[in-house]
């Protein structure tokens, strides 16, 4: 029997991987792929939900969630392009001039 | 064992497993092929959680056309390998830190959800047709959340200016 649960454990699973990725890695495209485990996690726990309690209100906030993460995703490699231009690298370590 | 629970451990199995393979490889390029493979599996997902219009625009939005923007980049900027950590700005310290924190959140997120009982879904049938309806989706879109689809086509064009104007080069 498929409940609720087997779906929020496998969202919370992809989420922690997603963390774990933006943490580790040191490649700015990798760190905005992880970005993208992240927002899907919390999109299959949206529908699921939504598939809970019987409304499509889960589904439209995943329609939502999607486009802003193209939105996102059109802006932060823009941002990747221009630094790397700069800087000819991806690694983060070399955007440190506005550190303290 | 019904066949959704077996189709259900084969996605999530798929989806655990290229997640891991983005966050383990070295080549960026893998990283995104994995990905769409996730993102296949999720779309799996949406079909058994009778989503079928959120499993396709999963396909043609996430891995049509938001993948192939990331692989224009990484091919664009031609960086096969990431560049080995240079000692002095990152110790392994802060890296154990990083992976200590995300198991962390892990840990939380299972006692969060352990504390919920067994909730199996409502397997009514009229349910089920009806928010598996792609209609009952465009209308609530249109009517209940029209000023929210409004608001995201300023996003959409915002984001479009913002990223010829950040990614043009400088003369």
């Amino acid at each position: 029997m498929l409940t609720l649960n087997h779906f929020l454990i496998l969202s919370g699973v992809l989420f922690s991987i997603g963390t774990i990725g933006v943490f580790l890695r040191r490649n700015l495209i990798t760190i905005l792929l992880s970005i993208e485990i992240m927002l899907n996690a919390v999109n299959l726990t949206f529908v699921a939900a939504g598939r809970y309690i019987g409304t499509v209100d889960g589904q439209i906030i995943t329609f939502f969630v999607m486009t802003v993460a193209a939105a996102e995703a059109a802006v932060g490699l823009a941002l990747v392009i221009s630094l790397f231009r700069h800087r000819e690298t991806l690694s983060p370590e070399a955007f440190t001039s506005l550190k303290w | 064992m019904d066949a959704n629970i077996i189709s259900f451990y084969i996605f999530a199995v798929i989806a655990v497993l290229a997640s891991l393979g983005v966050v383990g490889q070295r080549n960026p390029m893998h990283s995104v092929m994995l990905l769409i493979v996730s993102f296949g599996a999720l779309a799996g997902l949406y079909v058994l959680l009778d989503a079928p219009f959120s499993a396709v625009t999963q396909i043609i939005i996430y891995a049509g056309a938001i993948m192939v923007l990331f692989l224009f980049v990484v091919m664009l900027l031609n960086a096969h390998t990431e560049d080995d950590i240079p000692k002095t700005t990152i110790g392994p310290r802060a890296l154990r830190i990083g992976v200590l924190l995300s198991l962390l959140l892990g840990v939380e997120v299972a006692v969060a959800l352990s504390r919920l009982g067994i909730t199996s879904f409502n397997n009514d049938p009229g349910m089920v047709s009806a928010i598996s309806s792609v209609s009952r989706i465009g209308t609530q879109l249109f009517t209940t959340h029209s000023f929210a689809f409004e608001v995201t086509s300023i996003l959409i064009l915002v984001s479009m200016v913002g990223a010829v104007v950040i990614a043009r080069r400088e003369h």
